[in-house]
């Protein structure tokens, strides 16, 4: 086998939690690398790497994605949102808290996936039902059974949206 | 995963060049099963194309009063899309069977079709696999085979097609529009997936070079009564051990059109029109459906660990039917869905 030369890396512009940035990756690295190798915003965990798990979910131009299953060089021009920039600033956001209120998380290894999915849930609009969070929530696992209180949470949290919507 | 060279396409023409007819480069949209594949060194594309920034992210009206489903639309939007919602409700459902919220999010309508059979044996390298390797063997045809298939296997392959959605489209009878350098061609949906035979490493008959672009819904929704009932071992993010997807039209108490696609119990979604056949004309009643469910699985052939799955297909079918004329669930959850929970 003759060695051939790695094939470059590329430049790329992505703008993470509000922050524009220049980054230079490899065609094969994931967008959950990235920010973790890369850019040190270990909120986003690596579960997996396969999909199966939810713990990388980021929201991805608004809409939750898992960042494993995503190569970051195609993501030129993209909007990414991880745990990091949910808080506005010293202020958590209404789910980071319903989480904690609620008791949703025991180890807390899957929880940045949980929340960045829920955000994307309630977005999304079509959850009405504890049934629905269940069935909506499917992609991400907690291995500790916290189950129950992440659904309240959530449903919290889609409660007092609601509230205000109305209001 | 191994290393691989990347480029971005902006137009079809520049897409088809970049991929040229090598088999060893691949386009990518979505990527949800192929970049699983290449982190399992199952798929070790050496170069792949984004295909992601081409014109085909609409959907928009068909030709005779269908729909055209771009190939980029993601399966949430499709899913969601108020069009497929309103004429295509069995479509819709079929999606939001399959995988999670994130995933149908990213994954697209083309990639769906040409996503990759989940039999462990495909997926292990250790093992035998003529899909993987061809020529090597099956290790699931003496091996642990319990979700693998009942209906057109060969001597090479027992693995199923995972699609929900694809099990939609084919009772729709839908339409594949595909690209390649000698331009468009159509391709129906049920010869887009092809039975494993003598050649299971050949999923469909996409030409290597071609790209799609379109998927073509005909005019006929089965917005009256269609049903699309999934089985499987959870209630949620699991492939289907049997799915199916029924469309029916039924006038003065007598059926005047059946439509009944089975997924999970073969390497392509299943459809047998002369067993539909006997459906029309008839009462919409049990013992028709019984009759007809039999005559889909008449050539059925178990293996050590599926055996049950002939009988659950035959029961699914019968359930299915009787849903559709029912459409007991029409109104009952904005995400329709489809467990093996009773109601």
């Amino acid at each position: 086998m003759s060695s051939t030369p790695l094939p470059a890396s590329q430049n790329i512009q992505i703008t993470i939690n509000g922050a524009a940035k220049q980054i230079s990756v490899r065609p094969w690295t994931s967008l959950l690398d990235l920010l973790r190798e890369q850019l040190n915003l270990t909120g986003t965990k690596k579960g997996c790497d396969h999909g199966q798990c939810g713990a990388c979910t980021v929201l991805l131009n608004g809409k939750r994605v898992l960042s494993c299953l995503t190569l970051a060089v195609m993501k030129d021009g993209a909007d990414v949102v991880t745990i990091e920039g949910l808080q506005h600033g010293d202020q958590l956001d209404a789910l980071q808290q319903a989480f904690i209120d609620c008791d949703a998380f025991q180890c807390g290894y899957c929880t940045p996936g949980q929340i960045c999915s829920a955000v994307g849930l309630i977005r999304e609009g079509k959850a009405k039902t504890a049934d629905d969070v269940r069935e909506l929530m499917s992609g991400n696992i907690c291995r500790c059974g916290a189950y129950p209180n992440i659904v309240e949470a959530i449903q919290r949290v889609m409660e007092t949206a609601e509230a205000n919507g109305r209001a | 995963m191994n290393s691989f060279s990347f480029a971005v396409a902006h137009n079809i023409e520049g897409a088809l060049a970049e991929i040229g007819t090598s088999a060893n480069a691949k386009f990518i949209a979505g990527g949800t099963n192929l970049l699983d594949l290449m982190k399992e060194n199952v798929a070790r594309p050496s170069h792949l194309v984004d295909i992601t920034r081409l014109p085909l992210d609409r959907i928009e009206e068909g030709p005779e009063g269908g729909l055209r489903l771009g190939a980029l639309v993601t399966n949430a939007e499709t899913a969601y899309h108020p069009q497929v919602e309103a004429r295509y409700p069995l479509l819709s459902k079929a999606i939001l069977a399959g995988a999670t919220a994130q995933i149908r999010n990213m994954a697209t309508n083309g990639g769906n079709l040409l996503q990759r059979t989940r039999c462990y044996y495909f997926y292990d390298l250790a093992t035998a696999c003529n899909k993987r390797q061809p020529g090597s063997g099956c290790a699931a045809i003496d091996g642990y085979n319990r979700i693998h298939a009942i209906l057109g296997t060969s001597d090479r392959c027992i693995a199923t097609h995972p699609s929900d959605m694809c099990v939609g489209l084919a009772a729709l009878d839908a339409t594949v529009r595909v690209q390649g350098k000698a331009g468009e061609r159509t391709i129906p949906f049920l010869e887009f997936h092809r039975l494993p035979g003598e050649t299971p490493e050949i999923d469909t008959n996409l030409a290597l070079g071609e790209v799609i672009v379109a998927i073509d819904l005909p005019a006929k929704g089965f917005v009256e009564h269609h049903a699309y009932l999934k089985l499987r071992d959870r209630t949620s993010y699991a492939f289907a051990i049997v799915s199916v997807a029924v469309g029916l039209e039924i006038s003065g108490g007598s059926v005047s059109e059946a439509r009944i696609a089975l997924g999970g119990v073969s390497h392509k979604p299943w459809r047998i029109p002369d067993a539909e056949r006997l459906l029309v004309g008839g009462a919409a009643d049990r013992q028709n459906f019984e009759r007809a469910a039999d005559a889909i699985l008449a050539g059925a052939k178990e293996f050590q660990y599926n055996s049950f799955k002939i009988e659950l297909a035959r029961r699914a079918i019968v359930r299915a039917l009787q849903q559709a004329v029912d459409m007991e669930d029409i109104n009952d959850s904005q995400i329709h869905r489809t467990t093996t929970e009773p109601r």
